[in-house]
Parts: C-alpha cells; sequence; structure tokens
C-alpha cells in the first residue's frame, strides 16, 4: 500500500490479503478511504462493526481491521440495526453494493433512513452487478448494456441519492473514486453525524461494466466519472443537464432512534412485576 | 395462579429466560407475542424493535445477539418462509437467538386463524443445505411457558438456533397456571479473552469485548475468516455443530409419557394433538385396550433412540398430526420396521377429537385385556425437563 501521509497498514486485515477485487477495481480506493477516516477517528478498532451485504462490496469488512460481519445479500442493514440497538456505543458502518441497498435490500435502506438510527451506510455503486459476471443493477443506466441487458436497458434507474432524501435520512452525501481525497472526508463526516448517514460513492468495474459499454480501462472510467458528475451548487441548472450532482446533499438533526428509545424505557417506567 | 394466553406465557417465558432484544413483525397468530415484547421490554431495560418485513427481524435479531442480547422473534408460516435464509445464517454463525413459528394452516396464506402442525419438515430443513437446528413444540400453556425457557437455555448453551413452534389454538387458548421456578441458563464465557477465537467452541464473546470478530455465512474456520474453497473444512465445521447436538441428547431431548408401562399400543405425538392423544389414552383403557402415549416435545433432533427402544415393547404404533404426514416419516425410520405405524391426519384446520384418535387405535388391535385404570395422573416428565 503506498503511503500517502499515514501507514495505515493497522487497520488492513493483513492475514485477508490479497483481495478478491479485481485490477483497476475502485473498492480499493473506498476501503482506504474508510481506513484514512478510521484513523482520523481514532475509535477503538474492536469497538466499530463493519458490516456487508453481499457482492465485490459485500468483502470490505474482512479487509478492514474491525469487527466484520458479512452478512446475507442486501440485509447488511437490518442486521446492523439490531447490532446498534443492542449496543449503541458501537460505530456501525454498513458497506453495500448498488444491488444490495436499491434492489434486494431496497426495503431495508428505505426504513433504515426513515428510523434515523446512528448507521453510516457507504453505497459502492458501480453500476453493474460485478461478482456474478455483469449483470444489470437497479443503477445500470437507460440504455447501457450488461450481459443481462445486452441490447439496452430499458429500465429506469434509481438514484440513490434522491431515494436516500426521500425516505429521510439525516445525512446524504454523493462522491466518486475519482474524487478520491473527498472519500475519507465525506465518510469521517458521516460517521461522526448522529443519525442515519448515507454516502454514494460512484466507482468504476473495468472488469463488466467499462468492458461491456467500451468506457476503457480503469484510468479512462476514471476520466468518464470526472466528465458524468460536477459538484452541486456551484453550476447553473443548464450546465447540471446529463451531470450527477456531487457533494452533501443533506446535513440535519433530527432526534436518533437509540435515543428515541431511551424515551420509550423512561416511559414504559418500573420493572414489570408477573 | 393466573389466566394466560398461550402467546403471553411465550413472552413471559422469554422474559424470564433473559430475553433482552425482540425483533418482529405483526401476523396472525403469533402478533400478540410481539405486543407482549413491546410492552415488557423497555421496563426490563431492553429493547423491542417492529421492523419492515421478517427477513429484516431474524437479521435483526443475529445481529443483536452479536451484540451480546438474548434475543427472539415470532411469526407464523409466511413469515417463517421469509426468514428460512438468515435462519441458515444463524446456524452458519452459530449465533444463539429464539425463532417462534405459531403455526396456521397452509401453504400460502392458507388458513390463517386455525391451527396447524404443517412445519415441522420446514423447522428441520427449510433453510438450504446441512445445518444444525433444534425444535421444540408444546401443548399447554404452562409448557409454552417452559419451553420458551428451554429454548433460550439449549440456545445459549449450545450456540445453535432453536425453534419453538406454537399453532393457532396454543397461541389463543387461555389456561389457568403457576409459574413455575426455571433454571436459566447463559452464553458460556470463554476461560481467556486474549486469543479467543469466535468459532472455536460454544463459548462466545460479543463484538466490543476482547478483539475484533469476523463473522461470515461463509464457511469459515474456528477464528471465522472466511475459507470458501476449502471443502474440507467446511464439513469439518458442519460435523463439530451437528456433534454438539448429538453429544447433548439427555439435555435437548424432552419428552412426556403417560400410561406406557403396560401399553400394548402406543400413540405418538406433539404439540396440540397431544392433548387429543392423552383423552384417547383414557377412553382406550375403558375399552380394554392398554395404551400409552409418548408426546414429544423435542421434535429436532428426531428422538430415533428413544422411539427404537419403545417400539420394541409394544404391538403398534398410531401418530396423529395435523398435516398430510410429516413426522411420521422420520418415525417409520426410528421404528426399522418392528411394528405397524399408521399415520392419522388432517388438514382442514380443526382439532382431532379424543374418540378420532381412539377409533384408529382400536382399528389396529383386537386385544382387549386392560384393566381399566383410575384417572390418577400417571404422567412422567422425559429427557431433562428442568419444569
Amino acid at each position: 500500500m503506498p503511503k500517502t501521509g499515514h501507514d495505515l497498514s493497522k487497520y488492513l486485515r493483513q492475514e485477508m490479503m490479497p483481495n478478491v477485487w479485481c485490477p483497476g477495481c475502485g473498492h480499493g480506493n473506498i476501503t482506504r478511504g474508510l481506513m484514512t477516516s478510521l484513523d482520523r477517528l481514532q475509535i477503538p478498532l474492536n469497538e466499530v462493526v463493519v458490516i456487508g451485504g453481499i457482492g465485490c462490496s459485500g468483502r470490505t469488512p474482512f479487509y478492514v481491521n474491525t469487527n466484520a460481519m458479512h452478512t446475507t445479500h442486501g440485509r447488511a442493514l437490518a442486521f446492523a440495526t439490531g447490532t446498534k440497538l443492542a449496543n449503541p456505543d458501537l460505530t456501525v458502518i454498513t458497506t453495500m453494493g448498488d444491488g444490495d441497498t436499491a434492489a434486494i435490500g431496497g426495503n431495508h435502506f428505505i426504513h433504515a433512513c426513515r428510523r434515523n438510527i446512528d448507521i453510516t451506510a457507504l453505497v459502492f455503486n458501480n453500476s453493474i452487478y460485478g461478482m456474478t459476471g455483469g449483470q444489470a443493477a437497479p443503477t445500470t443506466p437507460t440504455g447501457e448494456k450488461s450481459t443481462t441487458t445486452m441490447y439496452g436497458n430499458i429500465d429506469q434507474s434509481f438514484d440513490v441519492v434522491n431515494l436516500a432524501l426521500a425516505a429521510g435520512a439525516t445525512f446524504v452525501a454523493r462522491t466518486t473514486t475519482f474524487d478520491f481525497q473527498d472519500i475519507p472526508d465525506m465518510i469521517t463526516r458521516a460517521i461522526q453525524h448522529p443519525g442515519f448517514s448515507v454516502v454514494e460513492i460512484l466507482g468504476q468495474c473495468p472488469t463488466y461494466y467499462g468492458r461491456i459499454n467500451k468506457l476503457g480501462d480503469a484510468s479512462q472510467m476514471l476520466d468518464y466519472e470526472k466528465d458524468l458528475t460536477i459538484p452541486q451548487g456551484y453550476v447553473s441548472r443548464e450546465e447540471m443537464v446529463g451531470k450527477k450532482p456531487i457533494g452533501i446533499f443533506r446535513e440535519e438533526t433530527r432526534p436518533e432512534y437509540t435515543q428515541q428509545y431511551q424515551n420509550v424505557r423512561q416511559k414504559a417506567g418500573v420493572k414489570y412485576d408477573s | 395462579m393466573r389466566l394466560i394466553q398461550g402467546n403471553e406465557a411465550c413472552a413471559l417465558g422469554a422474559i424470564e429466560a433473559g430475553c433482552t432484544f425482540y425483533a418482529g413483525y405483526p401476523i396472525t397468530p403469533a402478533s400478540e407475542i410481539m405486543e407482549w415484547m413491546a410492552r415488557l421490554l423497555p421496563k426490563m431495560n431492553g429493547t423491542f424493535i417492529q421492523m419492515e418485513d421478517e427477513i429484516a427481524s431474524i437479521a435483526a435479531i443475529i445481529g443483536a445477539s452479536w451484540s451480546g442480547a438474548k434475543t427472539m422473534t415470532a411469526t407464523s408460516g409466511p413469515g417463517f418462509s421469509l426468514m428460512q435464509e438468515n435462519l441458515g445464517y444463524a446456524s452458519m454463525t452459530e449465533t444463539p437467538c429464539v425463532i417462534v413459528n405459531s403455526q396456521r394452516g397452509g401453504p400460502s396464506t392458507g388458513l390463517p386463524t386455525l391451527p396447524s402442525q404443517g412445519d415441522v419438515m420446514q423447522a428441520r430443513w427449510g433453510t438450504h443445505g446441512d445445518h444444525p437446528i433444534i425444535v421444540l413444540t408444546t401443548s399447554s400453556v404452562l409448557d409454552t411457558y417452559e419451553m420458551t425457557v428451554t429454548a433460550f437455555n439449549l440456545s445459549e448453551a449450545y450456540r445453535i438456533p432453536v425453534i419453538l413452534l406454537l399453532d393457532a389454538t396454543i397461541s389463543h387458548m387461555r389456561e389457568n397456571i403457576e409459574i413455575p421456578e426455571m433454571e436459566i441458563i447463559d452464553r458460556r464465557k470463554p476461560a481467556n479473552i486474549t486469543g479467543f477465537k469466535a468459532f472455536a467452541d460454544e463459548s462466545f464473546l460479543p463484538f466490543g469485548v476482547g478483539e475484533q470478530k469476523v463473522v461470515t455465512g461463509l464457511a469459515h474456520g474456528e477464528d471465522g475468516l472466511p475459507r470458501a474453497s476449502d471443502g474440507e473444512n467446511a464439513e469439518h465445521m458442519l460435523r463439530r455443530t451437528y456433534e454438539r447436538m448429538e453429544n447433548n441428547l439427555d439435555e435437548i431431548l424432552h419428552y412426556k409419557t403417560y400410561h406406557l408401562d403396560d401399553a400394548e399400543m402406543l400413540i405418538i405425538s406433539y404439540g396440540i394433538t397431544s392433548r387429543a392423544s392423552k383423552a384417547a389414552v383414557q377412553i382406550l383403557r375403558k375399552e380394554g385396550i392398554c395404551t400409552g402415549l409418548l408426546d414429544m416435545q423435542t421434535l429436532w433432533p428426531f428422538p430415533e433412540k428413544l422411539i427404537n427402544e419403545l417400539a420394541r415393547n409394544v404391538k403398534g404404533i398410531l401418530m396423529p398430526e395435523l398435516n398430510l404426514g410429516q413426522m411420521v416419516m422420520p418415525l417409520k425410520a426410528a421404528v426399522e420396521g418392528a411394528v405397524p405405524v399408521k399415520s392419522l391426519t388432517r388438514a382442514d384446520g380443526q382439532l382431532f377429537t379424543p374418540d378420532q384418535i381412539a377409533e384408529a387405535v382400536m382399528e389396529m388391535t383386537d386385544s382387549r385385556v386392560c384393566v381399566e385404570v383410575t384417572k390418577g395422573n400417571n404422567q412422567i416428565n422425559g429427557g431433562n425437563n428442568h419444569a
């Protein structure tokens, strides 16, 4: 691992190397961003639980030297809700792919947003199902190709940020692996946010999405990400057309779920006498 | 004495066993369990959460169990079907947790308010792959209280998920019970926190205590790290948890017997059906047919050794069950053809009457040698019944 300022090796679970990700995969950039955030926050690693779903992103908990829970497809947030609620002192972070978040686990995602429980959801969005071999995701843009949309995708794709905003998440941000220096900033602010926080990170899958859609190698895909996105709030409406905004879309305080449950306990009063 | 409902007894048993976390989703006929838990848990400094579906409910209790809580969820057939994938996850990750299924008529939405025993095979084999699981069932409100505590005790002791099968009748009926004192078993703590391996044996440490832990549904080693291509290790880890069940059958197998001493005919039943079976034994003995009853409270692991031994002392066995013949399959395998085994089934959402069961036994035998016994309660608690 290149050392840029800090040695992050203590945040890496060395015995799990080498990782399963393809050369040029964006997941490494995001994982490095998460490790940098953990280094900045200095939370004891045994008090952090990283909970993943299934797929390439779901492997992240194995590589970060915190507690790790590699769960079932789409269910990371449901497991995380139990873990956090039963011990609110733990810092709970989920790593989910776009399929985990917006397809099989869509229900858990919107309800976690609604509940505002203090969990940080990192959404690794590479617009495709990578581990199973390049099938269409709920985030595959309309018209684009995958191994299950050979003639062009006719589905409308989900915008994870808009979904999170509509469902009531109190911290919502988006960045890209091109903007890799922003990733630790976003993740750090998300972890510090007292409520449910969502950071969507657009990343490249050169093996499947890039190859099938002829977007070139990893570095060319990063250029593509740069062209696709634009920092929100700094440009006119006209300049936003056809672009994905990046930045922090919401950062507000609403009563947090585990805190609210303390109120429930107080209202319930004294010990039940059977 | 208190007049309480089966579902209430389940909730009270859970609280008594030390349950501090419940996640669930409403469904008939199990909803009162979650209503009671929602009311009781916050008073005990515990936590209740109503999740978005049953998949999330079982996920949440597994997640909470790794935060150190004793956990439970309750549902009925359709929700139990949704839970199957994560039930396998609980088994694979050796996570203590209790899943209650108050059975109703199926398949699909079926007969939502009527009793059934149609999920006994699903409870054993519903999730994919070989997996250790313990399945208990109950035949009264008192039994429901005791078996709920037992479900927690076994799950905590062996790190195996335990399924408690009720049915629409047990869940909703009310009986006067004296709440018994019961032994409570907690998760075993490891001798040394340093160097603790999360999957070495039954001992357990939650997240936040000791070193970082790795938990995965992939095949893994004793340290929890995935070994997804190592089939030999996967089989070793699987056989090890199976042996944990097999080596502790004295603790796991619970049953009650009734008039077995001189029985020529044997009724083997479980759950709500055992109530009618018990009355049938009295009817049959009046008719001169020496009949006994084995009421299975543990369905899985199946008590094959016990049944094999009992079969050698009788002339025939009847198994009545509220399905089209499910537990009669392992029963026949255990009897090994030693005596005739007859299956009596119904799946119309109604209970057996004692007469129906008695008639089925009468059709199996010409023997009328039994001396009628007094109505004294010649009932023995079998296995390791902590009650």
